[in-house]
């Protein structure tokens, strides 16, 4: 079965995590949440979300606690420059591979 | 435009075009201002501040940014026009390739101008032949009637395929040169074309994205659909070039229906019936080769011309098909494929590979920059052509030009 069964005659997506695809190995850093210092967690109360905001391939969810799926995350790092309790850290992708 | 709806006007092809659009009940009208461009931008706008076209005219900077707004207004729905030549259109390229791209059916009149270097106003075709692989459908206009009528119809055609049409006529030679111009009334229009309705969705509640980065292979999207990689979008856009033949024929003929001109052929035939000598030429040059093939019968040759309407979809068979009683083909181009010849004696050429004519064809330039294209001088470079058909050489290397070098 080929593609002309989505129907669309141009470039068309509908909204989703992952616009850009699953992000594979070129990943070189990963955000790492402190659960300690993340507004949301600290207060059980849904408060702050910048980085849910922010995150340009939607891969932070808006919950408590804040997670992030890593099968999409770019490691752009948005989410850590923006985080305002320095809650997030990239942390090197070797660290994680064993 | 109270007497819109008179029969019969003088009018030269700039307003002719502006007309065309206004009959169409264009929706929006981006344009930038350009010799010999300019009255068709100029003619819209007066029609909408009298309110005799209830259309959004936007002033924009740029020739960019004029076929921009059109994207956006008809990606949410607007029937759009804009109008341009030369450096305009040369200007717009990036976008030309965005609104084919996107399947959006905007309409654009191509005052055909020549372009720089050296900088010229006056007519020839290279600006126009220049955007040929950018996905638009090409329609060549005779004269200031086929102005009118090929934008009616491009409407109706680009709405039906999801093809952007542009309509190209020759700069001065029609956009500023009056002749008889049969106007239809505003209610047999609105007959025979339906409203505009869009291919994309702009609706909140089913939020869509247009054009993201798309990647080499297909995917699967959210919803667990196999979506086309960039390739298979551009298979489409060829596929609907290809098919678009069929649609143009119908909107021509129903055209010649209801209004008593019809456009069912993608080129206007001229005595090809007992020609062993056919005349190719595009735009108002196909007008003078009659003329020249006039001169040509009366002196005892069998002449006849084939005027190209429709320049993408190339009509290939068609043309095969009418092209194959003769023994001699003539092309002349207004505009040049630097390093090869005119680009459409390349396109008969192409077409007729394979098909077993065994025609000579050779190839003019002509009339570039504004340069005089007179009858005479078309029926000498046929008569030239003949004498050369003794040598035996179908195919010449590169093209002659009739100018004084």
């Amino acid at each position: 079965m080929g593609t002309r069964e989505c129907k669309h005659i141009c470039g068309e997506s509908s909204q989703g995590i992952g616009e850009a695809g699953r992000t594979g190995e070129w990943r070189s850093a990963r955000p790492v949440i402190d659960h300690d210092k993340c507004t949301p967690a600290r207060q059980n109360k849904p408060a702050c979300f910048l980085c849910w905001l922010y995150c340009p391939d939607a891969v932070i969810s808006k919950t408590i606690p804040v997670q992030i799926n890593l099968e999409y995350c770019k490691g752009c790092e948005i989410c850590a420059q923006v985080c305002p309790t320095h809650a997030i850290t990239m942390v090197n992708e070797e660290e994680f591979s064993s | 435009m109270a007497d819109r709806n008179a029969s019969v006007q003088i009018l030269d092809g700039n307003r002719a075009a502006a007309i065309g659009a206004t009959l169409s009940r264009v929706q929006v009208v981006a344009a930038y201002p350009i010799t010999p461009q300019s009255p068709v931008t100029e003619t819209l706008s007066e029609f909408v501040e009298e309110g005799n076209l209830n259309a959004e005219y936007v002033a924009v900077e740029s020739e960019h940014s004029a076929l921009a707004v059109c994207t956006s207004a008809s990606i949410v729905g607007a029937r759009t026009f804009t109008a341009t030549s030369s450096h305009g259109l040369a200007y717009m390229h990036e976008m030309l390739h965005w609104v084919a791209g996107t399947r959006l059916p905007v309409v654009l009149a191509c005052v055909n101008r020549a372009i720089g270097a050296p900088w010229n106003v006056l007519n020839d075709q290279q600006d126009s032949i220049s955007q040929r692989d950018t996905g638009w459908i090409q329609i060549y206009a005779r004269n200031n009637q086929e102005i009118l009528d090929s934008v009616i119809q491009a409407y109706k055609i680009a709405e039906t395929v999801y093809v952007p049409v542009m309509v190209c006529y020759d700069g001065y030679i029609l956009s500023h040169t009056e002749m008889p111009v049969d106007i239809p009334l505003q209610e047999d229009v609105d007959r025979f074309l339906p409203p505009y309705k869009p291919h994309t969705t702009l609706d909140p509640a089913k939020p869509r994205n247009y054009n993201l980065v798309t990647l080499a292979n297909p995917r699967v999207n959210a919803e667990g659909v196999l979506c086309h990689g960039y390739m298979e979008i551009r298979y489409l856009l060829q596929e609907a070039l290809q098919n678009s033949r069929g649609t143009i024929a119908r909107v021509g003929q129903e055209f010649g229906e209801l209004f008593g001109r019809s456009y069912a052929k993608m080129f206007w035939e001229d005595r090809l019936d007992d020609a062993d000598i056919v005349i190719v030429a595009m735009g108002s040059l196909a007008m003078e080769a009659t003329v020249a093939a006039d001169m040509l019968r009366e002196e005892g040759h069998k002449a006849g011309v084939l005027g190209l309407r429709v320049f993408r979809p190339f009509p290939k068979s068609d043309l095969v098909k009418a092209l194959k009683k003769s023994r001699l083909i003539v092309v002349f181009d207004k505009n040049i494929s630097y390093g090869l010849e005119g680009a459409t004696c390349s396109e008969i050429k192409s077409a007729l590979y394979g098909s077993g004519a065994n025609a000579v064809v050779r190839n003019f330039i002509v009339g570039l920059g504004g340069r005089d294209v007179k009858a005479r001088e078309l029926a000498d470079a046929v008569k030239k052509s003949l004498s050369s058909m003794k040598e035996g050489v179908l195919n010449n290397e590169y093209p002659e030009w009739i100018c004084e070098i």
